[in-house]
C-alpha cells in the first residue's frame, strides 16, 4: 500500500489537463513502439497513397480537363495533389478504428479502463500516435509528389498551412474512427467500416475531377461537402488552383481556409466527445 | 466494519438477461474469496462491477473502504485486475508493458522503470524482459499478465479465471505465485470454474449460479453440506455384484447404490482409510476380483450438482477439456488402488 502513496514515486496530482496530457503521451508512445515493431503497417500505409499518385497522375492525366489549366497532364498533376493529400490524411480513420477495437478485443481496454488515468487518454493517446504516422506519410508523399511533377506557387508559410489544415482534418477524422472502433466487435470490422464511407466522400467532392461536370445535386453536396473545404484550400494555399479556375458559388469554395477550419474542429469536437462517451460505458 | 470488498444487492441487466441477480459479498481483508460457477453464472460481471469497470443497475459495492461508483477513480488507486485473457500488449516488451502500466497508474517515470525490473525478476520474467509479449508462452503471458496488475502493490486484487486454459504444469507455478501474494496480506477475490482451485486457494468459496450466490462457507462447510465420505467399488465380474452389495451392507452407514452397466458400487461410510483396508481384505477373503475401489470425499463438483441440480459444467471446448484434466487428476488423487 506504501507504493501508492509515497510521494517520491507517484506523479504529484496535478490539474486534470495536465494528467491527462501525461497519460495521453504515455499512449501515444505506446502506439509509436507498436508502430515500429509493425513496420508493414506504415508501408502499406504509404504504397497505396503512392499508387494513387502515380495511377491518377498517369491514367487519368492526359484526359481530365481542368478547367482553367486545359486538357494537360501536368495541370491535372498539380490539381490532383492536394486531392490525394486529403484523401490520404482520412485514410487514417481506418488504422485508428482498426487499433481500438484491436485493444477492446484484446482485454486491453479493460486493463486501462481499471487504472487511474485520465478518461480520454486511451484514445487521445492513439489518434496522437496516428496524427505522428499521418505526418510522416504526408512527407514521403509530398517527395513522391514532387517527382512527378507537383509544384507548389505560393510562399512556404502559406504552404505549410496548407499541411497544417491537412493534418487537423486527419486528427479529426481519426475521432472517427476511435468511434467506429469502440463500437465494432472485431478489428476487421473496424477496417471495412472505417474505409467503405470514405469512398463516396472522398469521390463525391473536388478531389479528383472539378465538381462543375457533376449533376447539380452531386454538385452541392460536393461543394458542401468538409473534405472538399479542405481540398480547395490546400490548392489556394500550395497555388494549384489555374488562373481562371472558376470557384464554385458555395460559401465552403468562396472561403475554403475557414470552412476547411471550421469542419475539422466540428468534426473533432463532435466525435470525441461521441467517442470519449463510449469509452468511458464500454463493454467488451 | 464491511470487508476489504463488500457487494450488497448488486444487480446488473443486459437487455432481457439478468446477469446479476443480487450479488451479495463480504471478503474480509487479507483473505481470499473463491467465486465459483459455470460460464455465464455472473462471475465475470461481478467482477466488473466491482472494478469499476461496469456500473451496476442497483445494489451497493465498496472496495478498499470507497464506495466504487461515488469515487471509481480513488478505487482504481487501491485495486488491480488480472483478466480472463492476458491483457498485455503484444507487441510491447514484457519491461514497456509493466513500465507502460506504472506510469498509468500515476508513477513517476523512474519509480516505474525500478518497479518494473523488480517485478519481472520476482516473476521468472527477467530473461525475456526485452522480448515482445508476442513471443511469450501462454503460461509467461499470464505472469506477466498478473505482474501489471501487482505494479503499484494494490491492498486489493481481482483475478478473473486467472488460469483458465493453462496446462497443469503453469496452472501450479501460477498457484504458487497467488498463494505466496495472498501471504502478504492481499485482500483478493478470485472467479473460477475450477473446483479444485477454489478448494486449493480460496479461504472462502461462493458458489454462483444464474446471477446470485447460492451458497458460501469454507471448502469444508461446503462439503459437509453434500454428506460424508463413500466407498466406491467396481467389481470384475458381473456376477459378484450382489455378494460385494452384501460386504458393502456390513461396513456402510446408508443404503448400497449399485450401477448395473459399470458394475460399481457406492456406500456412505466413516471410518477413512481404516476401514476401506478392512473391506478390501474382506472382499478378497470372498474371492471378489475388484477393477476399481476408492474413498470418495464430496468434491466441489458434487456440492455444485447438489446445490444446482446441474455440474459445473463448461460450456466451450477448450474449458470443456481442461475441466476434464481437472477431474482425472482429482480422481487419481483420491483413489487408493
Amino acid at each position: 500500500m506504501s507504493a501508492v502513496t509515497d510521494s517520491a514515486r507517484i506523479e504529484p496530482p496535478g490539474n486534470a489537463v495536465t494528467q491527462s496530457l501525461r497519460d495521453s503521451l504515455v499512449i501515444a508512445r505506446r502506439n509509436v513502439i507498436r508502430m515500429t515493431r509493425i513496420p508493414e503497417m506504415v508501408i502499406f500505409g504509404l504504397i497505396q497513397p503512392i499508387m494513387f499518385v502515380v495511377l491518377f497522375s498517369y491514367v487519368f492525366g492526359g484526359s481530365i480537363n481542368v478547367p482553367g489549366a486545359g486538357l494537360n497532364a501536368s495541370g491535372y498533376r498539380e490539381f490532383l495533389m492536394a486531392g490525394i493529400f486529403a484523401q490520404t490524411v482520412t485514410f487514417a480513420t481506418a488504422g485508428a478504428g482498426a487499433g481500438i477495437a484491436d485493444d477492446m478485443h484484446k482485454g486491453l481496454i479493460d486493463r486501462f479502463r481499471s487504472l487511474p488515468m485520465a478518461r480520454g487518454a486511451v484514445l487521445t493517446g492513439r489518434t496522437f500516435a496516428d496524427l505522428v504516422q499521418t505526418a510522416l506519410t504526408l512527407v514521403v508523399l509530398a517527395v513522391v509528389a514532387v517527382l512527378v511533377g507537383w509544384r507548389t506557387h505560393e510562399n512556404f508559410g502559406k504552404v505549410l498551412a496548407g499541411f497544417g489544415l491537412l493534418l487537423l482534418l486527419g486528427y479529426a477524422f481519426s475521432w472517427i474512427g476511435a468511434l467506429i472502433g469502440l463500437s465494432v466487435r472485431t478489428p476487421e470490422a473496424a477496417t471495412s467500416g472505417g474505409l467503405i464511407w470514405l469512398f463516396p466522400l472522398t469521390f463525391i467532392s473536388n478531389a479528383f475531377v472539378p465538381a462543375e461536370n457533376m449533376p447539380s445535386f452531386l454538385q452541392t453536396i460536393a461543394n458542401w461537402n468538409p473534405f472538399s473545404a479542405t481540398v480547395q484550400a490546400c490548392r489556394q494555399l500550395f497555388g494549384n488552383l489555374p488562373a481562371g479556375y472558376p470557384v464554385p458559388d458555395a460559401w465552403p469554395m468562396q472561403h475554403p481556409v475557414w470552412a476547411s477550419l471550421l469542419w475539422s474542429v466540428l468534426i473533432l469536437v463532435v466525435f470525441r466527445t461521441l467517442a470519449v462517451r463510449k469509452y468511458r460505458s464500454a463493454a467488451a | 466494519m464491511p470487508g476489504a470488498i463488500y457487494a450488497e444487492g448488486l444487480v446488473k441487466t443486459f437487455g432481457d438477461v439478468r446477469a446479476l441477480d443480487g450479488v451479495d459479498l463480504d471478503v474480509p481483508e487479507g483473505t481470499v474469496l473463491g467465486l465459483l460457477g459455470p460460464n455465464g453464472a455472473g462471475k465475470t460481471t461481478t467482477v466488473r462491477c466491482l472494478t469499476t469497470l461496469l456500473r451496476p443497475d442497483s445494489g451497493k459495492a465498496v472496495v478498499a473502504g470507497l464506495d466504487v461508483l461515488e469515487h471509481p477513480n480513488e478505487v482504481r488507486r487501491s485495486i488491480g485486475l488480472s483478466g480472463q485473457f492476458a491483457a498485455v500488449d503484444e507487441y510491447l516488451t514484457g519491461r514497456e508493458n509493466l513500465q507502460m502500466v506504472g506510469r498509468l497508474y500515476q508513477m513517476r517515470a523512474g519509480a516505474a522503470k525500478t518497479r518494473a525490473a523488480e517485478l519481472l525478476e520476482q516473476f521468472n520474467l527477467a530473461d525475456a524482459a526485452d522480448r515482445p509479449a508476442k513471443t511469450y508462452s501462454g503460461g509467461m503471458r499470464r505472469r506477466l499478465d498478473l505482474a501489471a496488475a501487482l505494479v503499484v502493490s494494490p491492498p486489493v486484487m481481482f483475478m478473473d479465471e486467472p488460469t483458465t486454459g493453462l496446462d497443469p504444469r503453469n496452472r501450479q507455478q501460477l498457484w504458487d505465485v497467488i498463494k505466496q501474494l495472498v501471504s502478504g496480506g492481499t485482500t483478493l477475490l478470485l472467479t473460477t470454474q475450477y473446483l479444485e482451485e477454489a478448494d486449493h486457494l480460496a479461504h472462502e468459496i461462493a458458489v454462483v449460479d444464474h446471477g446470485r450466490v447460492i451458497a458460501r462457507g469454507t471448502s469444508d462447510q461446503l462439503k459437509a453440506r453434500t454428506g460424508g465420505e463413500r466407498v466406491e467399488v467396481v467389481v470384475h465380474d458381473r456376477e459378484h455384484i450382489s455378494t460385494a452389495c452384501e460386504v458393502l451392507r456390513g461396513f456402510g452407514k446408508g443404503d448400497t447404490a449399485v450401477e448395473e452397466h459399470t458394475r460399481k458400487l457406492t456406500v456412505p461410510v466413516t471410518g477413512g482409510a481404516k476401514l476401506l483396508a478392512e473391506i478390501i481384505r474382506e472382499l478378497d477373503a470372498r474371492g471378489i476380483e475388484i477393477d476399481d475401489i476408492g474413498l470418495r470425499r464430496p468434491t466441489l463438483d458434487d456440492v455444485f450438482l447438489s446445490l444446482t441440480g446441474h455440474v459445473a459444467e463448461a460450456t466451450d471446448e477448450e474449458n470443456g477439456a481442461k475441466g476434464a484434466d481437472v477431474r482425472d487428476r482429482r480422481i487419481e488423487k483420491e483413489t487408493v488402488k
